[in-house]
Formats: C-alpha cells, structure tokens, sequence
C-alpha cells in the first residue's frame, strides 16, 4: 500500500490515518505551541495559537484538530503564522488582568494598570500564576508585549467563597481546559461556558459558587488552567516555581495509588499537582490528594514520647518511653509467653514499616499474633 | 486487583458490585466514566443509586446483603441458558458440576425474593453479561464487609470464571483496596498466618527460611490472632500487651461502646501514632511517629503495584521513622537489625525475602512503581494476573455458596437497615483529613442519609437533627434525605467520633476472615 506522506516545513513524513498535523508533528520533535489543547480530551481549536499554513488553503487551520492528508504542505512557523500567532497572544494578554509586566516600555500606563490590577487582586503581588503561566511563556516565546491598551473592567468578580479553589474571571481567557478536564477527563460534568451571547464565562450550574454545584473539589481544573484564572487557595502566593522543589510521591490515601508532585517550600509542601503521565492516575487527583497534605504541620501532632501518669500523660524521653514498652513486654512475656503480646499494623503507613512491625512480633517477641486492617 | 487501573478506560464492560467508586476511589472512577463516554456499557449492583450510576446502562438496586442470591441466580441463567463460557470452564476449571447444582437452586423467581430484583431483570443481566467479552468485575467493601463476606468474594470470582473473563486484558476480579497501603501491609505479612510474601507460618520450610534470615530460633509454628480475637483477648487476660500501630481502632471497629470496654480493660497498651486519636485515651505508652512525607518508603497499591514514597519535610519535634522505633525496640531484646533506611530494608531484605518482590529495588521505581509479580531484576512485573486461564494453583476452583442473610435484620423494633461506608471529602476516623485546611468546611458533620419516602412516612423533614438507635447505642445527627438512598435503609458513615455509625453497629463476623458485618444491622429513627 502506498505510504501517506505529509510535508512539514519542507520535510515529508509518514503518518497513520486519522493523525492531526499536530500529533504528526510531535511525533517528529516539530514543535507546534498550544494553549487550549488537553491531552485525553478532544482538541477544540478554540485559542488559535497552534495554526499552521497550509498550501492551496485561504485561511490559517489549528493543527489540534485539523488531519492530516497525503501530499499536504504544512509551514508551522512561516511569517503569516507567527504574525497570526503574535495577535492572539496580544488579544489574550489585552483581555484581563495579566499583570506580569512582559516587556512593555510604556512605563507610567503599566504603572497605572498594575496598580488598579493590585487593588482587583488584594494582594501586593504579581499575578499567583507568575512564572507557571502558559500564556506568559508564549508572550514571551513570540516577545508580544502585555499592557499596551488600557485595563478592561473586570464584569465578574472573583470567587472565593469556597475554601479550596479561587476562580479569578479576570485572569479567565475562555480556553476551555477546565471544562474539558471537568467534562471529559473527571467526568464530573460540573462546569460548563456559559454567558454566552453577553460576556462568556465559565459557570458552575445556573451560574452558583462552585461549593453549591456539582461540583466535588478534585481540583483538575485547576491543574488544566494554563493562566492564573484558577488557583488553589491554600498555593495562592505561596509558591513559586523557581523557589520550590518538586518531590514525586504516592498519595497516601485510597488504594489506588495516585502519583503526586509535591510542591516543597522551604521544608514545606505547599502544593500538590499529579504527575501527567504517572502510573495508575496519568496526572488525575481527587479533593484529598490535591488539598489533603496539610495535617502534617498540624499544630497537634505528637512530638515526644508520652507515658501516662494515672489520668494524664507526661513527657519523656525516647530511651525512657522505649526502654518502658521493653520491660513490659519481657515480663509479660516470661510470666504469660509471647502470644501474651499482639500488634496491629497500620495499612497508610509504608511497607518497609509493616515489615519490621512483623519481624519484631516473629522474630523477637516469637509470637504470629500481628494482623492489621487487612478485611476492611 | 487481578488486572490494572490502566486498562479501565478501554474496558467494554463493568460489573461494579458494592463499590462507590465516586466517592472512595474517584480517579479510578474518573476512568470507568471515560470508559462509559466511549461506548462502554456499566451495570450497577448496589442498593443505593450512588453517582456511579448516573453513567450505568443498567442499576439492580439489590437489598442489603443479598449479592450471593443474585449472583447465583445469574450463573443459574447463564447455565441454563448455555450463555457461559464452556470452553474455558472445560479446560481451565474444575468444580462445575458442584456449581451447576448450587446456582440450580436460585431460580431467578427465587432469588427475586430474597434480593428484590425482579426475575426479567436477572435474565435480562445474565444475558447482557455474556454478550461482551470481557467484562470487567470492580467490588470493594460492599462486598467483604458481611457475615458472608468470603462467600460474597468466591461467588463474584465463581460468575468470572464461569463467564470466562479471567487471564485477559478488560476482564478480571478487581476489589479496588480501602487503604493506600493496606494491600502492602498485607504483602509484608502484617498478617497473623503468612510471612513476607504470603508464605505459610505453619509450612517448616518457610519457617526456617525466615529464622536462618532473620537469624533467630524457636519462631511460633501457630497462626496468630486477627485484630477481633486479640480485642477480646484483652477481656480475658489472654492479650495482655496490645502494641496498636497507627491505627483508630476506637473509632473504626464495630460497636463502640463494647471496643471502649476492651480496650479500657488492656493491661498494657502502646499506640504509636502521629496525633493522639481517641485509641490513644486507652494508651499507657504513646511514641511519635514520623507521617508520610517524612520518610522514604514505598506503597502497594490495588493493582499491586509498588510505588516510592519520598520525604518532603522533616517529622516534628523527636517524632521518628515507624521502622526505626520498631528497630529500637528490638535492640533492646538484644536483636541488632542492620538495615538503617526504608531502602536497606526492601532491598536489602523484603525483596530478598519475597519471591513475587524480588525483581523490584529502589532504583527501578524512581519514576512508575512495578507490579508484583516481579520475580526478577529484568522483569517487566505483571499488569494482570492469571494469564490465559492459568491459575497459581493449576485450575480455577469453583467454590459456590449458599445465600446467608445477615446477622442482624429488620424487625418491628429495629425496622430499618443501616449500611455504612466513607465520604468524599473525609478519610476513616479524621485523623488526617480532619486537620486539613477546606475538607471540614466541605463535610463538617455526620449526617443519617434517608429516604425520601422513610422521611415523609415519619414527618422528618431534610436537615432536621434525628435519633438513630440499635441495639448497641444511639447518636443523634442530621437527617440527609436523599434520593440515593431505598426505602428501609439508613445509611451513614464513621468519620466523626460524634455520630459515627460504630456506635451502632454490629460485632458479628465472617467465621473465616472475621470481617465485621459493617453493611448491615437493624437500626430505628426516631424523632427528637
């Protein structure tokens, strides 16, 4: 069977049937930029800034969802595309409160926009997405520069009535991600574009706060934003990408194992994302596993050895507390024998844990009475 | 899991029995809904309507603990039907002719009775169940946590294998696990019969395999205690030191009042645990343990696979490493343990000693966890199990069982059913999530989810605080009238110590795994 064979920027390639030129593309390490794409939803197109040329064509098409065909001639970065390019970014950049201060010369209006920004924020900080902003990237990739026109009033305030998710409108550049990673990624169906014949905006059932939608908190939306619309509440200004560290992890919850980047600041994990492409979740998390983490600096926790003294407890040291359970155990282990002593195991805690807890219980203590939460 | 989370998304076809997915393990969840959008199709067995089943093609809302009935009266259907796979029952199973007899005794007009399906509906299921190949099977506690809850477990694995869906991709017996690591716990021998690797502690061999390992003598040749009998043996004298390992047993055991007995009679308790928890009043001795995110580890998910877990801060005040503490205490029984970190132990040890384990060490997991089996160090580990029909122990043994119903029912003092379970936005007994900044807000009390026409027979209007009584205790919560919940069914959860359904449930257990039956005892409503 004859080879289909698709042209980019003058190379042929093969490709399979039913390929975009954007997976055409990828394939071959061209690299076409996105915004609006999500991987596992179906491309929409919506942005503009993956549009190629393609011979014999009037119009630009996006390359998300357009296939490709035997003898097509693509140019992904030719001088109409990177003009195309550079004014959607502008439009992008011109449409809300992107206070990132990208290479603007016109110093007193940037001054006066940033300020009134501030004011819509609360806050005396750059935009909460500064440097981990997919529109930043591209403004700066194409060198388009922000705060060129007058800031636009802001129709829809921003939402901070539930407590894990704020829902910046004025940072929102109706790509569509949040709503395809809540439709066709979670399958929560808990958002959707709304407003639509007036002023767009992402809404939550008949335009509510997302704590009285369907909403469940999974957070995946957030993960999808590629712009500072959509921030967790507890990360918002407390981190930023180049003064933390990422650790990869296992969620230490249900049993189905997600795999989590933890966000760490100074010592402290500040944010947790999934690892896109992880093994079992590929970057899918669930309310516990994105805001979860924070018991650990609980005020609470026990931080010393405890030994009751009739009704309370009292302080002490390692050596006092264990050497206590030591000959505690070794009395009632001579008076009573060893399956005088039982131990359950904890199922959250590691396996190398559990494995020592039964190698004390076999091969010191010389007993099998250790069991754990296994039927429940 | 026989098969794995990735292969859920491409799935054709799921039977999910006592799960609610959404809401205990909602990313696997997000993929069974993906599955769905393409084309597959989803039956629901579940009392309630829970959010699953927005998505299924079909929902038998079945009465509380009446899975083996059902499902005995669909093989019964697929056998008489000639709808089951022959081939592979002929060739890859044994114990047909025992099952025929069994499932011959639950016509669909029988069991109709007992579990409240009508007859049409499970030929209608039998028929659709066999009209795809394969069908995926999801269970979790729904499942398990009933008197005959071992039965339950062979009778969902007796309709996969007579059904043929076993040893392939999209098919299989899948009980999505509870806890994060409660299928490694078990795989370390957290368990009082099996050492590391589930090998026998009554088998001689496997005996002196651990102790010329270990390097010790005169290790017990007897299977231990489960968790049921040492809470009694704490009554009798029997267990007189009780070392609890993070682990509310307080407030997640059945019947509350009765465990606050127990424990309250130990002579000597130590709990080692990150905050102190309502087991802990009980404690002569607490130690402070390091959380996740404070030390390096690894976990084993549902699907066997083995994940690192990494350190992110440090533990607060002296709090140290679970392994160390265990290592100390063994020091003072003159044991010097070499391995100093969670990697000298799996490596060093739990790989070595776990043939299923061996082939994974720490620098294999870095980025994507292995599953076990993996044997060996270029292993690829083993996304499903039992491939082409070929059983660990030669032939799938069919074992079929007798419906048995549970040990406490209805009566006209207790007149309703209470089933318990977990929420979305909590995990067990709050210890964790209870600390966590937003979750309170989201879910900051117990609630008796009722039905709509309970509600409107006794007057109880939604939200309005009610009494839920059994024979073991009383709470009083808010009554969440809802649409998810049948008729004769309470149905609450054990997150908070005020109102937690423990306090009404029942101490009865499956005789063989001493699973208490947390789905379903007697309870009435009354107004306050």
């Amino acid at each position: 069977m004859e080879q289909r064979q698709i042209v980019i920027n003058h190379k042929k390639y093969r490709f399979n049937p039913g390929s975009t030129i954007l997976e055409v593309a990828a394939e071959n390490n061209i690299r076409i930029p996105t915004l609006c794409h999500l991987k596992d939803a179906s491309p929409t197109g919506t942005c503009r800034v993956c549009v190629v040329e393609i011979d014999g064509l009037p119009e630009l098409a996006t390359a998300c969802n357009t296939h490709a065909q035997d003898k097509m001639f693509v140019l992904t970065e030719s001088a109409r595309v990177i003009e195309s390019r550079k004014e959607t970014i502008r439009k992008f950049l011109a449409s809300g409160n992107h206070n990132c201060s990208i290479g603007t010369n016109q110093e007193r209006d940037w001054s006066l926009f940033q300020a009134k920004v501030l004011t819509d924020d609360g806050a005396e900080e750059l935009c909460p997405a500064w440097g981990d902003c997919r529109l930043q990237d591209l403004a700066y990739q194409y060198q388009v520069q922000g705060g060129t026109s007058a800031k636009k009033p802001v129709n829809y305030p921003m939402e901070t009535v539930n407590p894990l998710i704020i829902r910046d409108f004025s940072r929102c550049i109706l790509c569509g991600r949040c709503i395809q990673a809540c439709n066709e990624i979670q399958v929560n169906k808990a958002i959707r574009l709304g407003n639509q014949d007036t002023d767009p905006k992402v809404i939550a059932g008949s335009d509510v706060p997302l704590k009285d939608s369907d909403c469940v908190f999974c957070g995946e939306c957030v993960q999808a934003c590629p712009v500072g619309a959509l921030v967790e509440k507890k990360s918002r200004y407390q981190w930023r990408p180049w003064d933390s560290e990422k650790v990869r992890t296992t969620c230490p919850y249900c049993g189905v194992g997600c795999q989590l980047n933890l966000h760490v600041r100074d010592k402290r994990i500040v944010k947790v994302t999934g690892v896109e492409d992880g093994s079992p979740n590929k970057g899918r998390l669930c309310v516990k596993g994105r805001f979860g983490f924070d018991f650990i600096y609980s005020d609470e926790r026990l931080k010393t050895p405890l030994i009751r003294d009739k009704d309370r407890f009292r302080e002490a040291s390692w050596d006092e507390a264990l050497d206590l359970v030591s000959s505690k155990f070794i009395e009632i282990i001579n008076q009573s024998g060893p399956d005088a002593l039982a131990g359950v195991s904890c199922a959250r805690s590691i396996n190398e844990d559990s494995y020592q807890m039964q190698k004390l219980f076999r091969a010191v203590f010389k007993t099998n009475n250790i069991d754990h939460c296994a039927r429940t | 899991m026989t098969n794995s989370f990735s292969e859920f998304s491409k799935a054709r076809m799921f039977l999910v029995i006592g799960s609610n997915m959404t809401e205990a393990h909602p990313v696997a969840a997000t993929f069974v809904k993906n599955a769905v959008q393409n084309g597959a199709k989803l039956i629901v067995i579940d009392p309630r309507r829970h959010r699953l089943v927005n998505f299924a093609t079909r929902h038998l809302p079945l009465k509380v603990g009446s899975d083996i009935a059902l499902l005995n009266s669909i093989m019964h259907v697929l056998i008489r039907e000639n709808l089951y796979d022959q081939e592979f029952v002929s060739t890859r199973c044994t114990g047909f002719e025992a099952l025929s007899e069994k499932v011959g005794e639950y016509p669909p007009e029988r069991a109709s009775e007992i579990c409240g399906i009508e007859a049409g509906i499970i030929r209608e299921t039998a028929r659709e169940l066999a009209s795809v190949k394969p069908v995926m099977v999801c269970y979790t506690l729904g499942i398990t946590e009933h008197t005959c809850g071992k039965n339950n477990v062979m009778t969902v694995a007796n309709l996969q294998m007579l059904l043929g869906n076993m040893g392939m991709e999209y098919g299989g017996v899948n009980p999505l696990r509870g806890q994060n690591n409660v299928q490694g716990a078990c795989d370390m021998g957290a368990l009082p019969n099996v050492y590391p690797g589930y090998q026998k502690v009554d088998d001689p061999a496997a005996r002196k395999k651990f102790e010329t390992a270990w390097g010790v003598t005169g290790m017990s040749d007897k299977p231990g205690l489960m968790i049921p009998e040492m809470m009694h043996g704490l009554t009798n004298g029997r267990v007189r030191g009780f070392y609890i390992f993070g682990e509310n047993l307080a407030n997640t055991e059945p019947d509350m009042n009765k465990v606050a007995h127990e424990l309250k009679s130990a002579e000597f308790i130590v709990c080692q645990d990150i905050f102190e928890t309502e087991t802990t009043r009980f404690a002569h001795v607490i130690l402070p343990a390091a959380a996740w995110s404070e030390n390096d580890g690894t976990f084993t998910n549902s699907e066997r696979r083995v994940s690192r877990v990494r350190t992110a801060s440090p533990p607060p005040g002296v709090a140290k490493p679970n392994w160390w503490i265990f290592r100390e205490i063994a020091k003072r029984f003159g044991h010097d343990w070499k391995a100093d970190s969670g990697k000298e132990i799996w490596d060093t040890e739990i790989s070595m000693l776990a043939p299923n384990l061996g082939g994974i060490k720490y620098h294999r997991i870095q980025e994507d966890g292995l599953q076990w089996p993996c044997p060996t160090e270029n292993h690829p580990g083993t996304p499903f199990l039992h491939r082409s029909g070929n059983f660990t122990c030669g032939l799938g043994r069919f074992s079929p069982a007798d419906w048995t119903p549970p040990a406490e029912v209805p009566d006209e003092e207790y007149p309703l059913v209470l089933s318990t379970g977990r929420r979305l936005y909590h995990y067990h007994t709050r210890t964790q999530t209870g600390r966590c900044e937003g979750l309170n807000d989201l879910l900051g009390e117990e609630t008796a989810d009722i039905s709509l026409a309970d509600a409107s027979r006794m007057s109880i209007e939604h939200g309005e605080r009610i009494q839920v009584k059994s024979r073991r205790g009383a709470v009083c919560v808010k009554a969440n009238v809802t649409p998810e919940v049948p008729e004769g069914m309470v149905w609450m959860a054990f997150h908070f110590n005020e109102g937690n359904a423990n306090w009404l449930t029942n101490a009865a257990f499956d005789p063989f795994t001493l699973t208490a039956e947390y789905k379903a005892c007697a309870v009435r409503l009354e107004r306050m």
